[in-house]
């Protein structure tokens, strides 16, 4: 690593940068603490669990969508369903047992305050879901699935993304 | 072992893997699990134009990145080492005779590959199935906060009712475009 990059992953936020960065975020970086850069590739192997994940539990394909918002299968909701019931457990456990990351730290949860982008901006992305038979996930599965014209889509979200950025004060919050 | 991962997985084993993401990333170093910010940090970090939404410490989730990164390779390695090709995808046939009907007949894949393919970039399905479909997932996901993994899986395991009602209109839009647009889409665009 070298000195200017050092410098620049120890720039230590003001109370408003972090409030930005965790505007309209859920999935969030909590930890406190300074790192190597190359510590994330540790993330870079759960995201490989979680891809062959995807791709066998064929929620990646357009066709388990349509069936689901055409309630011809019960497929998707028995997999979202046992992973909230099982994500639920685990934080419950986290919680009651006061767990630490494996650095010793605290593990924190942040309430996040209801606001109209959760109706809205919820509609617009359910359509948007139907549409490509993928949400954020599944998109970047696909990719390496081997549907190489999804990097179409994944531009487009990027753009839908920067958009949003750029008249996110005029939007109904 | 090999032989059995190659089959189609149960829904209640994959969901089970899904959800135990959730305290794999708390327990590695805090983090929560989503997939969407990764969009904005793209925008933070490549053209954040002048625009404050960008204006943030996007290397502080960076991990975000490394776990997207690892979602491609990952379904590189289940789709060319971890599937088995006979043993394709089986869809219900009620949703097959209604994609019969949209001229949709090939359900050999994942994906319809007579929809997601280079050659319809240029025609007005591309338009919609890849473009404007993009973005509205893009424009939606930031606009409500989070995606299904977010707000579905994370928030509705930390029992935020932000991420209950999120879900609820998440699938309202969901219902509405597999009943009501797409197949206005196909009727007029054939």
């Amino acid at each position: 690593m070298t000195e200017t990059e050092l410098i620049e992953t120890e720039h230590i936020e003001t109370k408003e940068e972090i409030e930005l960065r965790h505007l309209d975020t859920l999935c969030t970086n909590e930890s406190q603490l300074v790192h190597p850069w190359w510590y994330n590739f540790k993330y870079t192997i759960v995201g490989i669990i979680f891809g062959i994940v995807f791709v066998k539990a064929e929620i990646i394909s357009w066709f388990r969508i349509q069936e689901m918002f055409q309630l011809t299968s019960f497929f998707m909701y028995g997999v979202i369903g046992t992973a909230v019931a099982v994500g639920a457990v685990s934080v419950l456990i986290v919680k009651k047992l006061k767990l630490k990351s494996i650095y010793g730290e605290d593990i924190t949860f942040e309430d996040k305050k209801f606001n109209k982008g959760q109706i809205f901006g919820a509609m617009i992305f359910g359509t948007g879901w139907a549409i490509t038979g993928a949400c954020p996930g599944p998109l970047f599965a696909q990719l390496g699935s081997g549907y190489s014209v999804i990097i179409i889509t994944i531009l487009s979200a990027i753009a839908g993304t920067w958009v949003y950025g750029k008249f996110r004060d005029r939007l109904p919050h | 072992m090999f032989e059995l991962l190659k089959q189609p997985w149960h829904w209640a084993v994959s969901g089970t893997l899904i959800g135990l993401i959730v305290p794999l990333l708390l327990i590695l170093g805090n983090k929560k699990f989503g997939i969407s910010s990764s969009f904005r940090h793209i925008c933070a970090s490549c053209f954040p134009g002048n625009v404050k939404f960008f204006k943030y410490e996007w290397k502080k989730e960076i991990w975000n990145l490394f776990f997207v990164g690892g979602i491609i390779i990952g379904a590189f390695i289940a789709t060319v080492f971890l599937t088995d090709p006979a043993n394709s995808i089986r869809i219900a046939p009620d949703t097959a005779g209604i994609l019969n009907s949209y001229g949709i007949t090939d359900f050999s894949s994942l994906m319809p590959v007579q929809l997601f393919n280079w050659s319809n970039l240029f025609s007005i399905k591309g338009l919609v199935f890849f473009v404007i479909g993009g973005f509205l997932v893009g424009f939606g996901t930031r606009y409500a906060g989070g995606c299904t993994s977010g707000h579905s899986i994370m928030g509705l395991a930390n029992l935020q009712k932000a991420s209950l009602i999120a879900t609820l209109f998440f699938m309202a839009g969901g219902f509405f475009s597999t009943n009501i647009l797409i197949p206005l889409i196909f009727k007029y665009l054939q």
